[in-house]
């Protein structure tokens, strides 16, 4: 294990992600000399700014100018510098899209992005504070790995990871504070490498973010209705881990995606496109945002209102299960 | 110190050539940005003969001063004096623009040796270099960072964004070329949207201002100077030039911001330019 995925947050299971990065970033300062982080009049939101109060001198605040952040950040990786860059989701994939793209992507830079309010996670605040279209839009982009930490413990896994991990990265977490779903962070994290939560063979539900803890719910329910759920949280939507997807279409051939983003372009159409690309036919659903702006309110009420909840879950499996799914004797065969 | 008159002689031969090398290779490359290529030609080759600290052999180099041309559509040109400087081998400008060349319009930064920052798209240029001279300093390296832009890209909200930042952390290791040719593709930048006054809007911004004639040696030689002197604030030095500069069909005019030359033109271009520098030069 590289020395800096050594982090240690006390009662890290009762914190947002954002404190859990907040904390481990600052840890991971020690570490690297050469981290520099930073944020654009978002130290206390995104929580980067713990980073700056133990390091100011390597802590820029820009002011409300995540363009050039992020150009200034290509800049500091130039100088052989690793920057950590923290804004809300939207700024960081939509309006300064094209410096993520252009300045660094293109560069092959060794800019670290931890976006958070992603989704509808920060749902009081209406669309123009949503943001379910950067998974989409970040994993366009030639370059670059994306990471969707299910909880706060792996967020600190995650962020710890990218620290390691060549080349531009982009995390995604959200706002407030969501249950988690791992009681320790040692359980072997890798970037690329899906973690399955529970084992099935009725169906699979491949989920990122929040969407893993309402996968895990929704199979306990399953599970007493006499439903074997296999959960996958796919924390890593690019590069994809193509093997677990192909294993759970043959082993289950029902998917549903479970996601807190725009049901086209994220992780949902990342499995599809394994999954069309196999060859093999399953029976596939993609839960999340519809397509649509959200409407507002609290997030939880907002999971539960586009159906990617455990009950939505649940209703979608139920309806998978009512489809005939042939029986394939000639699996290996196949293209 | 200033210039003497034997390094603006040197500086004048070798504008001379690659003012020449820029018109060969738009011949051979089918088209390029040749106007703006040849407006900022003299700024480029004072840096790049005389006060940049660089080491073409080691392009990758820590400590080496950075070259970043926001302005990223004079490609042709900057890649003109690299070849010339030795990055790499000057032949391979036969094949700009060509099916997988490493040279396309906008130099490509993990393709071109030298190339400090791939560019192109107008607006990224400033805020890249305000990293890169905050990253000096954070690094305690002395190396000093430069950057060129062009005058219609100062409509983009990005360098102001960035130019502000210069300021407020006052980079007296940054220094800004505007390349002030008064064109942009669609015509007269005043015309179009007001951007004077420049010196005044950088001055508002934290920064020293400048303004001089962008194809004067001792001129340019001088501004260097001073803002390397410079302690505080970035300097910003507006280089007063004239887009297509030496190649009299193509002076003043915007279509020549981008174009192609059949060997009719190459060779009036190249005549032209010839009797520039044989009048200057005596």
């Amino acid at each position: 294990m590289a020395e800096g995925m050594t982090w240690s947050v006390t009662d890290g299971d009762k914190l947002t992600q954002a404190e859990v990065y907040g904390e481990v970033l600052s840890q991971l300062g020690d570490t690297y000399p050469d981290l520099v982080a930073l944020t654009a009049d978002l130290a206390s939101s995104t929580k980067i700014g713990r980073f700056g109060k133990k390091y100011p001198q390597r802590f820029i605040n820009v002011g409300i100018a995540e363009n050039s952040m992020f150009g200034m950040a290509a800049g500091l990786a130039l100088a052989g510098l690793r920057p950590v860059v923290s804004t809300f989701a939207a700024f960081a994939s939509l309006r300064s899209a094209e410096q993520v793209r252009t300045d660094i992507c293109y560069q092959n830079l060794n800019v670290k992005i931890i976006s958070t309010h992603a989704g509808i996670s920060f749902g009081q605040a209406g669309s123009t504070h949503h943001c379910t279209e950067d998974i989409a839009v970040m994993r366009s982009f030639a370059n670059m790995t994306v990471i969707v930490p299910a909880d706060g413990l792996e967020t600190g896994n995650a962020v710890a990871a990218a620290m390691e991990w060549p080349g531009p990265v982009y995390i995604r977490i959200g706002r407030g504070f969501e249950p988690p779903v791992n009681k320790t962070k040692d359980y072997g994290y890798e970037i690329g490498k899906a973690i399955t939560m529970r084992d099935g063979h009725d169906v699979t539900i491949i989920a990122c973010g929040v969407g893993v803890l309402q996968a895990v719910r929704a199979a306990e329910v399953l599970d007493r209705q006499g439903l074997s759920a296999r959960v996958i949280n796919m924390h890593t939507i690019k590069p994809i881990d193509r093997e677990v997807i192909i294993q759970a279409v043959k082993d289950t051939r029902r998917i549903i995606t479970v996601e807190d983003h725009n049901i086209m372009g994220g992780l949902g159409s990342a499995v599809a496109e394994v999954i069309v690309e196999s060859g093999k036919a399953c029976a596939f659903r993609k839960l999340g945002v519809p397509d649509c702006y959200s409407i507002v309110g609290y997030p939880e009420d907002l999971y539960h209102f586009y159906k990617f909840d455990a009950d939505g879950i649940v209703g979608t499996v139920s309806e998978l299960m009512r489809l005939e799914i042939e029986e394939d004797e000639d699996w290996e065969d196949e293209a | 110190m200033p210039l003497t008159q034997e390094e603006i002689k040197g500086l004048t031969k070798k504008a001379w050539e690659i003012r020449k090398a820029i018109v060969e290779t738009t011949f051979t490359c089918g088209g390029s940005h040749i106007g703006g290529s040849l407006s900022q030609t003299d700024v480029l080759v004072a840096l790049y003969y005389k006060y940049l600290t660089i080491d073409p052999a080691r392009p990758d180099w820590e400590d080496r001063d950075r070259f970043i041309l926001s302005k990223g559509h004079g490609g042709i040109g900057w890649a003109s004096v690299l070849g010339d400087k030795g990055y790499f081998d000057k032949a391979l400008l036969k094949n700009f623009n060509k099916t997988g060349s490493p040279f396309g319009m906008h130099l490509d930064s993990l393709k071109v040796k030298g190339c400090d920052a791939s560019t192109g798209s107008l607006g990224h240029g400033l805020a890249i270099a305000v990293g890169l001279a905050v990253g000096a300093r954070l690094t305690k390296r002395n190396f000093r960072t430069y950057v060129m832009m062009g005058d219609g890209e100062l409509c983009e909200g990005t360098v102001w964004e960035a130019a502000i930042l210069a300021g407020h952390h006052k980079l007296d290791n940054l220094t800004a070329f505007i390349d002030r040719n008064n064109l942009m593709i669609d015509g007269l930048t005043e015309q179009i949207t007001t951007l004077e006054p420049i010196d005044a809007k950088f001055k508002a911004f934290g920064w020293e201002t400048l303004t001089i004639d962008g194809h004067d040696f001792a001129a340019i030689g001088e501004a260097v100077e001073k803002a390397r002197a410079s302690k505080g604030k970035p300097f910003v030095i507006i280089c007063r030039t004239v887009k297509g500069k030496c190649v009299d069909l193509m002076e003043g005019q915007a279509q020549w911001h981008y174009g192609g030359l059949n060997s009719d033109l190459r060779d009036q271009a190249l005549t032209c330019i010839d009797k520039y520098y044989a009048e200057l030069l005596g």
